[in-house]
Order: C-alpha cells, then sequence, then structure tokens
C-alpha cells in the first residue's frame, strides 16, 4: 500500500516538473505533500472534537537563471497544475536576479531509513482514538479528576522530484496523546507520548501519569520568585532545545549574526552534549528534506561546546558546502532548522536527580515561552501542570506557577546532572529525543494566582 | 459547489446527522519577502476544499477533503458521520445549539485597489524601495520588508436551510531592520512587529508609506546598540497602539473565549481567570476608562465578516463597559450556557479546520479627552514603550511579561532618551484596573494579526485589534538578569 502511494505522489511532482520544463524553466523543485491527518480531542472527561483530513499539496520552485518563482495548490486536475506552472513562471519572469542562487540541490546517495512509518498509524480509526480517550479518561476518574487532552494520528507521504536528478519519496507516520488532568482544587498534571507507532502509546500510563501528577499538585502554595535549583522533567527540557534549535542552531542565523551560535563556543556544562539526526529510529525517522537532500547526522553540542549548525542549499551554497538535510518548503526566509533534536542521556535516574536538590524546585513543563532576546538566548515563559518544592532531596509539596526569564544557555551551563532515560516527545520545531536535567540555578522572576 | 454541498449535507443527515454544516472554501494567498536588498521569495499559493460537521446524537464529528467531487461529498459526510459516533462513546454531556434563524446572503470586503490584479513587480518594487532606504544607514546588520495578501472564498451551507457566500481579503506589510554588536541585537519595525494588515486592497499598502519611516527606523535600530539598558522598577507606562493591541490581544481576547472558559482548550492553550461567576458578578476587568467591544461589523478589520462559520450574523458584542466585565466571545454551542444568544465568533482557518471560538476585532475603545500626545505631555515620569518584541502569559491569562522593541523616557512631560531592552509584567486585572488614561479618537486606529494560533490541529485567525494608546500607573519594569 504505501509504496504504491509513495509511487503515486512521485509521479505526481514528475507530471509537474515535466510542465515546468514545458514552460521553460531552467531548473525546477517540485514538493509534494499529502497524507492524512485525524485528532480526537477530550475536555471535561469526554470528546468534544474529533476531525479528519486528508489532503495534497504541491510547491513548484520554478527557476529561470538565477530568477525563482514559488507556487502552490491543492488542486491536481491537469488544468489546474498547468496553471500552477504558469503562475509560477510568471512569478520567476518578475523577478531581479538573486546573484548567490548557486542552484538547485543534486542528486546524492542516500540510505533508506528504517521504522519512518508504521501501517497501525496510517490505518488508525476513530474508534482506536476514542479507546485512547477512555482510557485517559477512567485514569483520570480514578484519581477524581477530570481528563483533557488529544489523540492524533498523522499520515505524511512527501515526495520530491528535481532537475537535478532528485527523485525520493517516504510515507512517514507519527502519533500523539497528550493530556492535562485537573482538579477543583487548581491541581494539574501533565503527561505525553509521542511514536512513530500509534500502538506504542501506552494511553492507560499516561493518564495515570497525568491523574497521579494533578492529585499530587492538591493544595499549591505561594513561593516567593528567585533564583531556585531545579530538575526540569522531559517536557520542560524539550523547550529548551525548541528555542535553541529556532534562535540558534541555523546556518541563516549565523550568517545573519543574530545567532548565540560560534564554533567551539562553551554553551553547555561537560553532560551537554546535543546533535540532530532524522535518521535514528529512536526519534522520528526520515531520509529526506523538503528539498530531497538526504538527511545528515550534525553535531550541534559536544560536551558544552558549539560544535555545528545545519544548513539547505541555500545557506550551505552561501559557504561552499553542501546542505546537511534540513531545507524547508521554498520559499523559506526562515532558513533551516533542526527537526530531530536528540540530547545525550546521563546516568541518574529521576529520584537521583530530585535528590540531588537541597532547596530546589521540580518543575513538569513550560508554557507560552518566547525569547526576549535572541542573541543572549533569554527567553521568558511560566511553569505549568506540577510543580514541586523539594528540599533535602524530598519533595516537601506542590507550589504555584511561576514566570521564569533565564538565558537558556546559563541553563545549559548550569547542568549539574542528566536523567539516564529519555522521551521522544513532539516540540514546535519537530521531535526531541530528551532526558530530564538537573540545573544549578534558575532565575524565576514573577508568581501568579495558580 | 451547491450541489456538492447539498449533497453531503443530504448524505449526513440520512445517516442519522440532527444538524450538518458545509464549508466550501478556496483561499488564494500571495507572499513576498525581501531580505537585505535581495528578493528572497514570491510565492502565490492556493487550497480549495470542503468540510463537513456535524452532529450525531449530540455528539461532533468533522471531516474534509481537498477533492470536489460527488464521490468525495458522500465519502466525507459518511466519515463524519463515522467519527461523530466514535465521539459518542465517550461523552457526558450532549451537544444542544441556540436557535438563530437561517442565515442568508452574500458579503464582500470594500476595496479599492484588488491586490491580486496589481502586478506583481509593483509590490516587489515598494518593498525594494523601502529596503534600500533601510539599508542606506550604516550599522545595520539586515532589513526585511514583506508582503502578503489573502483572499478567501467561501460558501456555507447547513441543514436548516442557510446558505450564505462570503469573499474576505486581507493585506499586510512590514519593514524590520537589526542591527547587531557583538553579543547585542537590536531590531525596529515598522508599522509594528509582525506587520501592519487590514481588510483591505493594496490602498492599505500604499497608506503605510514604508520608504518613508525605512531610515528613522534603522537609525532608530542602530541608536539603541548603545542605549542604556531599560532599568529595573516600577513605572508609569504608556503604550502606543503598536504594543498595545497585543496587550489587549493576550489578556482580554484571550480570555474572553468562551470555549477556552469551559475547558476545551485546557490541554493545550490553557483556561481563563474569567469564569463564568465573574460573568454574574460583573468582575472588575479593569478601570472605568476601560471600555472594550468584539465587533466582527468593524470597518478594516481582520475579524470583520458578514456570518461567522456557524452562519451567525456578524455583530458588535459589549466585553468591558466601564470597567466591568460583560460578555463573552461566543458559539451557539457556548452561549446557551450562561444563558445567551451566539455572539458569532466561531471562526475556521480554512475547509480542513473545525469551526473554533476565535476574536473578532477586539477593540478598546478611545476616551474623549486627550490624545497619545497629551497623554504623555501630562506624564511627569514614566516609559513610552513601543513595537512588541516578546509577549508571553500564563494558562488562565494572568501573569504576563512583554518585552518591546523601543522605550523612550518621559520626563515632565517630554520624550527624552532612548531605553534598550525594556520588558513589563503584571498580573491581568491589576494591570488593566491601573489604567488611568486612553488616548481619544484622534490617534484611533485598527491593527491586527494573521497569526493568531489556537486549537489542535493548530489553526492561525486573522484578527483585528483596535486602538488608541493608553497610560498605566506603577507597572514593574525591566524584568530578568541582564
Amino acid at each position: 500500500m504505501s509504496e504504491v502511494v509513495q509511487r503515486s505522489e512521485l509521479q505526481l511532482a514528475e507530471r509537474v516538473l515535466g510542465l515546468a520544463e514545458a514552460e521553460g524553466a531552467t531548473e525546477a523543485e517540485v514538493l509534494v505533500l499529502g497524507g492524512s491527518e485525524q485528532l480526537t480531542r477530550f475536555a471535561n472527561s469526554q470528546i468534544h472534537q474529533n476531525v479528519a483530513e486528508t489532503n495534497t499539496q504541491v510547491n513548484l520552485r520554478f527557476v529561470l537563471g538565477r530568477q525563482i518563482g514559488v507556487a502552490s495548490t491543492n488542486r491536481v486536475a491537469d488544468e489546474s497544475l498547468r496553471g500552477l506552472a504558469q503562475s509560477a513562471a510568471r512569478i520567476a519572469r518578475l523577478q531581479p536576479e538573486l546573484e548567490d542562487f548557486r542552484g538547485l540541490p543534486a542528486a546524492r546517495p542516500r540510505s533508506e531509513v528504517s521504522g519512518a512509518a508504521a501501517a497501525s498509524t496510517v490505518n488508525a480509526s476513530p474508534a482506536t482514538r476514542a479507546e485512547g480517550a477512555r482510557a485517559v479518561i477512567a485514569a483520570a476518574d480514578e484519581a477524581g479528576v477530570l481528563a483533557y487532552g488529544s489523540f492524533r494520528t498523522v499520515t505524511e507521504r512527501i515526495a520530491v522530484a528535481n532537475s537535478c536528478d532528485i527523485r525520493v519519496a517516504e510515507e512517514r507516520t507519527h502519533a500523539q496523546l497528550i493530556t492535562v488532568c485537573m482538579g477543583t482544587d487548581g491541581e494539574s498534571g501533565y503527561a505525553e507520548a509521542a511514536a512513530v507507532d500509534v500502538e506504542a502509546i501506552d494511553a492507560a500510563a499516561i493518564g495515570r501519569e497525568a491523574a497521579e501528577k494533578a492529585r499530587a499538585s492538591r493544595g499549591a502554595q505561594q513561593l516567593e520568585p528567585g533564583d531556585y535549583p531545579v530538575v526540569l522533567e522531559e517536557y520542560a527540557v524539550v523547550d529548551l532545545l525548541d528555542m535553541l534549535g529556532y534562535m540558534g542552531f541555523s546556518a541563516l542565523a549565523v550568517q545573519e549574526g543574530r545567532s548565540f551560535f560560534e564554533p567551539g563556543k562553551r554553551i553547555g556544562s561537560e553532560l551537554v552534549s546535543i546533535w540532530d539526526d532524522a535518521t535514528d529510529p529512536a526519534g522520528t525517522p526520515a531520509s529526506f528534506d523538503y528539498e530531497g537532500v538526504p538527511k545528515s547526522r550534525v553535531e550541534l553540542v559536544d560536551r558544552g561546546e558549539c560544535r555545528g549548525v545545519v544548513y539547505d542549499a541555500q545557506t550551505a551554497g552561501r559557504e561552499g558546502r553542501e546542505s546537511t538535510g534540513h531545507g524547508l518548503p521554498a520559499p523559506n526566509p526562515w532558513g533551516p532548522f533542526p527537526l530531530n533534536q536528540f540530547m545525550a542521556a546521563g546516568d541518574q535516574d529521576r529520584a537521583a536527580l530530585i535528590g540531588g536538590l537541597e532547596r530546589g524546585l521540580l518543575v513538569t513543563r513550560f508554557h507560552y515561552t518566547n525569547p526576549v532576546h535572541p542573541k543572549l538566548a533569554i527567553v521568558t515563559g511560566m511553569t505549568r501542570d506540577g510543580v514541586f518544592l523539594v528540599e533535602g532531596g524530598e519533595i516537601r509539596g506542590p507550589v504555584r506557577n511561576l514566570r521564569f526569564t533565564q538565558s537558556y544557555l546559563d541553563a545549559l551551563a548550569g547542568v549539574e546532572a542528566v536523567g539516564r532515560t529519555r522521551r521522544l516527545l513532539r516540540g514546535f520545531l519537530g521531535s526531541a529525543v530528551v532526558p530530564a536535567v538537573r540545573i544549578g540555578s534558575f532565575t524565576f522572576t514573577g508568581a501568579t494566582e495558580h | 459547489m451547491r450541489d456538492l454541498a447539498q449533497l453531503a449535507l443530504d448524505t449526513a443527515t440520512q445517516q442519522g446527522a440532527g444538524y450538518a454544516d458545509v464549508r466550501v472554501v478556496h483561499r488564494a494567498e500571495e507572499s513576498i519577502t525581501v531580505k537585505s536588498g535581495r528578493v528572497e521569495g514570491v510565492a502565490f499559493g492556493e487550497s480549495e476544499g470542503f468540510g463537513v460537521r456535524v452532529l450525531v446524537d449530540g455528539a461532533w464529528g468533522f471531516a474534509s477533503s481537498n477533492e470536489l467531487n460527488p464521490t468525495e461529498a458522500n465519502r466525507v459526510a459518511s466519515d463524519a458521520v463515522r467519527i461523530a459516533r466514535a465521539s459518542a462513546t465517550a461523552l457526558r454531556e450532549p451537544v444542544r445549539l441556540d436557535d438563530r434563524p437561517p442565515a442568508r446572503g452574500r458579503y464582500e470586503t470594500p476595496l479599492t485597489e484588488d491586490p491580486f490584479a496589481i502586478p506583481v513587480d509593483d509590490k516587489i518594487g515598494d518593498l525594494l524601495a523601502a529596503d534600500e532606504r533601510m539599508n542606506s544607514v550604516k550599522g545595520i546588520a539586515f532589513t526585511e520588508s514583506k508582503y502578503n495578501a489573502q483572499r478567501e472564498r467561501k460558501s456555507f451551507a447547513a441543514s436548516d436551510g442557510s446558505e450564505t457566500e462570503q469573499a474576505t481579503t486581507h493585506v499586510g506589510a512590514a519593514i524590520e531592520v537589526s542591527a547587531v554588536d557583538g553579543s547585542e541585537l537590536q531590531r525596529r519595525s515598522y508599522p509594528d512587529a509582525g506587520g501592519g494588515y487590514g481588510a483591505a486592497g493594496y490602498e492599505y499598502i500604499r497608506g503605510l508609506d514604508l520608504a518613508d519611516h525605512a531610515e528613522a527606523l534603522a537609525a532608530e535600530a542602530v541608536e539603541l546598540l548603545s542605549a542604556p539598558q531599560c532599568p529595573p522598577g516600577r513605572r508609569t507606562i504608556v503604550l502606543h497602539p503598536s504594543q498595545l493591541y497585543l496587550q489587549l490581544h493576550e489578556s482580554c481576547g484571550h480570555p474572553i473565549e468562551l470555549d477556552r472558559v469551559f475547558g476545551t482548550e485546557a490541554s493545550y492553550a490553557g483556561t481563563s481567570f474569567l469564569t463564568t461567576d465573574k460573568l454574574e458578578q460583573g468582575f472588575q476587568y479593569g478601570s472605568e476608562l476601560i471600555n472594550i467591544v468584539a465587533d466582527a461589523t468593524a470597518a478594516g478589520g481582520l475579524g470583520t465578516f458578514g456570518w461567522d462559520d456557524e452562519g451567525v450574523a456578524a455583530q458588535s458584542v459589549p466585553i468591558v463597559q466601564s470597567g466591568r466585565f460583560v460578555g463573552y466571545l461566543s458559539s451557539r454551542e457556548t452561549a446557551p450556557r450562561v444563558g445567551r444568544q451566539s455572539g458569532g465568533a466561531m471562526r475556521a482557518d480554512g475547509w480542513n479546520r473545525i469551526p473554533l471560538i476565535r476574536m473578532t476585532n477586539v477593540n478598546l475603545l478611545p476616551q474623549p479627552g486627550m490624545s497619545l500626545a497629551d497623554i504623555v505631555a501630562d506624564t511627569d515620569d514614566g516609559l513610552l514603550l513601543a513595537s512588541n518584541r516578546s509577549w508571553s502569559i500564563d494558562d488562565r491569562r494572568l501573569n504576563f511579561q512583554f518585552a518591546t522593541e523601543v522605550a523612550r523616557e518621559i520626563k515632565g512631560g517630554k520624550v527624552g532618551r532612548l531605553l534598550k531592552n525594556p520588558t513589563y509584567t503584571g498580573i491581568t486585572y491589576e494591570f488593566w484596573r491601573s489604567c488611568d488614561a486612553v488616548a481619544d479618537a484622534s490617534d484611533y486606529r485598527m491593527l491586527g494579526t494573521p497569526n493568531c494560533g489556537k486549537g489542535e490541529p493548530g489553526q492561525l485567525a486573522h484578527v483585528g485589534h483596535g486602538v488608541s494608546g493608553a497610560r498605566f500607573r506603577d507597572v514593574q519594569v525591566g524584568v530578568g538578569k541582564w
């Protein structure tokens, strides 16, 4: 089934490539994004939204020498696709030349990745997702709280064909279950699972984790903002990687001078190693990017020192090097991003991480974070869904949520212990595989009422 | 389109839907980006499809497809019913909708110059002219100028006989300039961070006069590099419209969404401190100067339309009157739960998304008395803050923190030196209660954002905010370690 589907996406891409060449393109690239997404949402322990979507989007980058036009459509009838090619050609002809355009990427040998898609996710039914929702709700019922969350299954069929002989197609899937359990006293707890294979998600376990966390957070006390050592659970750590990826691990950010990144610069403790690797089946595998370039593993931070950033064809061309396979769909003024980050595990179990806090906070996750100063990597945000005061290595009780204003680089530099297990989680820029960490000092600048 | 919609409605009702609606949507978008004198991207995109929403035994189902043909209409309608039946397996309170008359009619955004009819090279030229002026200033690191236009044609039909046709056109543009020195990076934007947007034609873009503002903007970005850091303390602040609109968006617009109040966004964006008991109490949201409406009929707003995506007619809903909280953004499902009729705020991001309660145009009404310049002149010691740089607010919309691109000191009613990296923070209702001046109609303008995120799968809404500027007392500024 999936091979047939991939072939049909690639055939569509090749068909549009032919239309572009007939319109006079000197080079052209066609990206086809097909697939389906289903999502079941629940709130107040009942399903309240349940949606499904199928779509096929065709994106054409039309090149005339050094002039480039981009057009996209989801209308795939012949007439519409001819219109797409004409539209992209018209835009290209009106453009000034891009002096630093070095051509579309050429075909390179690539290895197929394993585990990019799972049939169970492709075939997941509304009943499958409802069953997962009911399992979470049952756990919440048992703890005397209400369940809120969503269960998502996604199938992506991606094909890229260009005039430099790139012909690639792949089916990718992922599933994600998130839940917040809440009670009448303001208590709340969070849990999340992500996987390529929906059957790998244990909905009941996720429900129990969130419900237990909610129950433990009942009766939260006000705590004065200030500097505290923290243990950040994996759900919070993924935000560190997301934000650093967004602000600094992109070649474009470095080329424009807005990144904190400098090769060899120390930004983390010896315990911090971060890399991007879409070929690792522990994440959400992909063998090529949206320009059809094979995905390479990129060391971002090695034992605390900056090592590298990710490139797309454009940013790589400027430096006379090859793309690392991190391009996004054209036109892309944002540059490349690391979409498959990993952070190295350490040697501490959860009890040891918490046990190392003389007086500090255990933080479940962050909410609504935003860069205040990208070059200094200063970020503000709130804690959410479970914050606990730890004294003498023991959890003393829940505290109300706090606002932090903190340099994420200083946070990495302050990492003094790393968890030995990791979770695969979805961030806002893709997925990440992260451990929990203990950080020597984290600056909380405000408090809220819950 | 009408036949396809009717076919989907018939299939849904035959298979057990007590209510069904169909939206057939075609969206065209054009974007141009210029970076540091280089045309980085020109793109034209279109997307077309239909979505079927059904209510079966009190449970919702929704399915959508980009294939507009009878076979797919039947399949999608059947799928929506199947999904609704799965929803019903975890249902505690069946959904009930309020009554409203069937909606019928047409709506179109009024405009003078069709943005899609203006030659692309003219639009590129306008951006390049502004970009060149920014780049003429010594010391800048990089610049970005961008233009966007979107036209959405939407047909809505429901099983109660509703049929509407709407065509909305939105345009926007922005220029941004950044200066870098070592670890310091300063950015200035015009007309505000993210861009100026309106429901209009290309005349709106011409009215922004991008090139005329470019040099001064770039010079200010360079000046900020050597400006003193904004010191911490409790200060009087005056918010320019370019920041006030986002303050309004985050601390009023989102907490008044009634679906959020009832918890349906709890696992993602959060809930709201404006619980329904506060509506009954007439909670003091702000000072007596604060009057806020959600007005889907306001001229030029990104949240202006004829009917929402449930077929409820556009209207102006009072939200805060003389500081008292009096109303929500609502839907046909949520409004009856507070004893009201829908305020018409259900909006979907295209054919493949279910409608959610979204802001329309959430406007802080001007107060007669003082212009923004008069408010500054009336301020002995304070800061004038403009153009957003960063925003964050907690999951009940209480504790917020904003950074702006620029602060100017106010001393003795005069605007003085520049300060860099300004931030301010507070608790929503304490902040709005501290407002002691709102600028008059002479400074009132419609701003907004095309990127208001909500829901799962993620949806971006175009929402408007009418603001004129305002002053707040005793606000914590200068947050964090610098």
